[in-house]
């Protein structure tokens, strides 16, 4: 399976997202940002940081960088984009995924571990996990998701919740939501459920010394649904 | 603008410092050069009134490759790997905008780690506040934390320990220490010194502006009510920058490009051209129209003095202009020619056309004023004489809650939510433990390293707190299960022009030296930060410590919390029941007088050596360093962070319970061991002469003391979280 990830300026968990898809089998090749064409690419991911130093809105100018054209275009065609954190707020920005992020809202960067209960396993990125609940790593200060009342319909119409925040039994509840987002959501698919924007680090949660090992969980599945 | 004397005293300068510029130089210097001169024989640049003692610190050792003098120090961890590492204040800015303040000195630090070709790899920072009751106490503690995480996050460093105190000798100063560790190949070093003529010298990074100027004379003065005015000398910080920086540097260093390079930090490219020139003993010629700027007109006065951050000066090789200038082109950044060596050995400044500075190097560098300071010898306080009666009465729970519920004790999880400490995927002990550890990338080895300090024992006792701190460093590694290498220092006091606080610098720098001397843990790098005061109130004698240790297996890395129950909990080292100036007796007693607990150096290293023999046979399952609070604080730390309770039975001890268990008694350590082991740990600390106590057993959730008095650990856990939590949110 090949992989690649978008490194832009700003970009600062390339490097951790590189080393957990290469673990799990991943051919993976760094794309920089200035560049036009997209390798030819199984699955694309977005990663985490602070691509143009989050001037502006954050993600807002990477979604205009050269090479994010070649990404929507491969989106829309069908291909697999993943974007973390960073990443996510760079989907919205370029309308691949629906709605916003805002700042948290208790106004702090928050480093943490949650969990997160899996919506919808209908698609590539959930399929065959057996969990229904992760206990995955966010690390934001933007990730506080927002959608008018029409979308959030639309959104849950199609069921395009990936992931919402909750408690280590799977109930989500307010208390469980570390950000302010509505209904709990962390993850988020567009209406094909080829493209998935995410909060959580996946990538920080893959061996038994770091935060826990769901993150494995997560990219070992990923790879064998793509197989 | 004519110079005159009273210019020069404007500046900063004293008048005979003044009277030697104009002998040296045998002329009146312009207003260019003797900006250049302010910044350079500033207190924060020049160590004037510091130099003196800090040549009788400890800095070699077998794994130290470079001491201090560069711009980091740096040591060997084995296989060809290396650790840079440095702490730095960035006090004064941060009292005055704590957000810029604190960001740009985390800022600076990483640049002097990465300026020497090493990734950065982890963050810490040892920051201190006045009384929490003070007006400015919660807004500064946020701004600072903001600033920190806000750097630090943005870089994609991990901030993996620290350290935060609330004291009301900070009211009107507080302290901002930043650290960073970076890994380097050791045969990919870079350093700040220049050789060779006519080698191009090259600015890159962002625009120079006018923010900043005379930002190191600021940090070289008492505050006074006019602080408000210098918010302009406050530099602003762009993380965004840096981390193109680091990434185009270290992208350079690949190469075999780089001469010297030489961040500019302090004094800008004052500083760092003159330092470059120093150290290889050559000149500097700058073209100051070349260098890039962000303002239009700036004066050579005022380009000469910018502390606007994230800029870097190299001495690259003849012909290598071109690839540097695609890689910075490729980043985005600033990238311009701007002078070369030469061999006059002088520094010297053209605009316009005109020579607007020429200055010997030597002049500024090694004829830099170096004072003697008067001061004076602190004598061990005497004994307080608490009365037994009074104590016997106090409940231990209760004392136990107050104590955990202090903000120099209690969690700070608030504070280190807030910094990105997981980034780069190899942190493997967060923040709340002794010390923070991350493994080396793509290795089993892993490094730890720690920030502390204890201001109350270096006020009692300057020569005995220095020697504490330093201790302290190494026990907070060896519970870790790390070996330490050695340490760096950022010394915190008021003004050296007052006797008793230059005493306090003086014999804390001797206790920091006989400690790391005995305990071959030498300083390799760190920095003075002098007149800490708002008039005449002075801070409390605060050195912080940064320690480093290596673990060469990182699955041999022990945490502080309790594993299983019916585990063993031992008490290694002797408690004699030291209570003056615990936290005990300053806020129970309400006794703020009294000598230090005693440091004995050999206890100190024979205790932790022998700690990490049991670690390497596998035979502990937790440890933790018994500070502030004695041995039931570090025990309840224990089980809050491991869930789980604790039988303390009364060991055979002659003093009483209280004094047993709140006593701050230096070289201890509270380890678990598996029951089985027991034999077998107590036959290798008797064969090393350790002293040793049984206190207890592991239980499910409660905290018994002689089956009589008890506490649910979640009602301990609730009085440890709550008390920071409540204060930032009212």
């Amino acid at each position: 399976m090949k992989s690649s990830v978008i490194t832009f300026p700003g970009s600062n968990c390339d490097r951790d997202m590189d080393v957990a898809l290469k673990k799990f089998g991943f051919k993976n090749k760094m794309v920089w940002h200035a560049d036009a064409e997209l390798p030819k690419s199984d699955l694309v991911v977005l990663p985490g940081g602070f691509s143009y130093g989050d001037y502006l809105r954050c993600g807002s100018m990477a979604s205009k960088s050269k090479i994010m054209q070649s990404v929507i275009n491969f989106a829309n065609s069908g291909g697999m984009v993943m974007g973390i954190c960073n990443g996510f707020q760079i989907l919205v920005e370029t309308g691949l995924v629906p709605g916003v992020l805002l700042r948290n809202k208790y106004l702090e960067f928050i480093c943490k571990n949650v969990f997160v209960k899996i919506n919808d396993k209908k698609n590539k990125y959930f399929k065959n996990v057996n969990n229904e609940v992760l206990e995955l790593h966010i690390a934001h200060n933007e990730g506080n998701y927002f959608c008018t009342q029409d979308q959030l319909k639309q959104i849950e119409d199609n069921n395009q919740i990936a992931i919402n925040y909750c408690d280590e039994n799977g109930k989500i509840e307010d208390q469980f939501n570390p950000n302010g987002s509505i209904k709990n959501i962390a993850g988020i698919f567009n209406k094909e459920k080829n493209v998935l924007g995410m909060m959580p680090h996946p990538e920080r949660m893959i061996d038994t010394s770091l935060s826990g090992e769901d993150g494995s969980l997560f990219f070992k599945n990923l790879i064998n649904n793509l197989k | 603008m004519i110079v005159n004397e009273q210019v020069a005293i404007d500046h900063g300068l004293k008048k005979d410092e003044y009277a030697k510029i104009c002998e040296q130089l045998k002329r009146t210097p312009n207003i260019t050069e003797l900006g250049i001169f302010s910044a350079m024989w500033n207190e924060h640049c020049s160590y004037k009134s510091s130099r003196l003692h800090l040549k009788k610190l400890p800095t070699k050792g077998k794994k130290v490759i470079q001491g201090p003098g560069e711009n980091a120090g740096v040591i060997d961890i084995e296989d060809n790997d290396a650790i840079v590492f440095k702490i730095e204040s960035h006090n004064h800015p941060s009292f005055i905008e704590p957000y810029q303040g604190a960001a740009t000195g985390v800022g600076g630090i990483m640049r002097d780690v990465f300026t020497m070709g090493a990734r950065p790899i982890a963050n810490l920072n040892s920051i201190h506040f006045g009384s929490p009751q003070h007006k400015k106490t919660k807004n500064l503690l946020r701004g600072v934390v903001h600033g920190i995480g806000g750097y630090g996050n943005c870089m994609g460093v991990p901030t993996i320990a620290g350290q935060t105190s609330f004291d009301s000798s900070y009211n009107g100063n507080i302290l901002v220490n930043a650290m960073t560790l970076g890994l380097v190949k050791k045969d990919k070093i870079f350093y700040s010194r220049a050789a060779g003529l006519n080698k191009p010298v090259i600015y890159v990074g962002s625009k120079t502006g006018r923010d900043g100027i005379h930002g190191a004379s600021m940090a070289s003065a008492s505050f006074d009510e006019k602080i408000e005015e210098k918010k302009p000398t406050v530099q602003v910080g762009d993380p965004f920058t840096e981390k193109l920086l680091l990434e185009a540097c270290l992208e350079l260093m690949t190469g075999n490009s780089i001469i010297a390079i030489q961040d500019m930090g302090a004094a800008g490219l004052t500083s760092s051209s003159i330092e470059m020139a120093s150290k290889g003993n050559l000149g500097i010629e700058i073209n100051l129209n070349k260098v890039p700027c962000r303002e239009a007109k700036m004066t050579p006065y005022e380009i000469m003095l910018s502390e606007s951050q994230e800029r870097m000066l190299i001495v690259l090789e003849n012909g290598k202009e071109e690839q540097a200038k695609k890689i910075f082109d490729k980043w985005n950044l600033d990238f311009a020619i701007i002078g070369k060596t030469t061999k006059t050995k002088k520094i010297e400044l053209y605009y316009d056309k005109e020579k607007v500075a020429d200055i010997p190097v030597n002049i500024l560098v090694e004829n830099s004023p170096m004072y003697d300071r008067k001061w004076k010898k602190a004598k061990l306080p005497k004994k307080n004489k608490i009365k037994k009666e009074d104590i016997k009465q106090l409940k231990i729970i209760d004392v136990l809650k107050k104590i955990l519920a202090n903000p120099n004790v209690c969690s700070k999880e608030w504070i280190w939510q807030q910094y990105d400490h997981t980034v780069m995927g190899d942190t493997i002990q967060k923040p709340g433990g002794d010390a923070g550890v991350v493994r080396v990338h793509g290795t089993d080895k892993a490094v730890a390293a720690s920030v502390d300090s204890s201001a109350v024992y270096c006020w009692a006792h300057p020569l005995t707190g220095g020697k504490q701190v330093v201790c302290e460093s190494f026990r907070n590694l060896i519970s870790v299960g790390a070996k330490p290498i050695a340490i760096t220092n950022c010394l915190n006091f008021g003004s050296p022009e007052n006797e008793e606080n230059m005493g306090e610098f003086v014999e804390c720098v001797q206790g920091i030296g006989e400690a790391s001397d005995y305990l071959k843990f030498p300083v390799v790098s760190g920095n003075v930060s002098f007149y800490n005061q708002t008039k005449d109130q002075g801070i409390k004698p605060t050195p912080s410590i940064g320690g480093v240790g290596l673990i060469k297996d990182y699955k041999n890395m022990i945490t502080m919390e309790f594993k299983e129950v019916n585990n063993l909990v031992l008490v290694i080292g002797k408690t004699e029941g030291h209570i003056d100036q615990s936290l005990f007796a300053r806020t129970i007693l309400d006794e703020k007088n009294g000598p230090p607990p005693e440091v004995n150096l050999f206890n100190e290293k024979n205790n932790g050596e022998t700690l990490l023999k049991l670690i390497a046979n596998n035979l502990i399952k937790s440890a933790h360093d018994v500070s502030l609070g004695g041995i039931i604080t570090a025990v309840a730390k224990m089980c809050i962070k491991g869930k789980k309770g604790i039988n303390i039975k009364k060991p055979k001890f002659l003093i009483n319970e209280i004094e047993y268990l709140f006593a701050e008694d230096q070289g201890r350590y509270i380890i678990e061991i598996n029951k089985k082991d027991f034999k077998n740990v107590a036959d290798i600390l008797n064969k090393n002469a350790v002293h040793f106590d049984e206190l207890g057993t592991i239980s499910e959730n409660e905290l018994y003391i002689n089956d009589k008095t008890k506490v649910t650990i979640d009602e301990l856990s609730t009085t440890d979280k709550s008390w920071l939590k409540k204060y930032m949110s009212k």
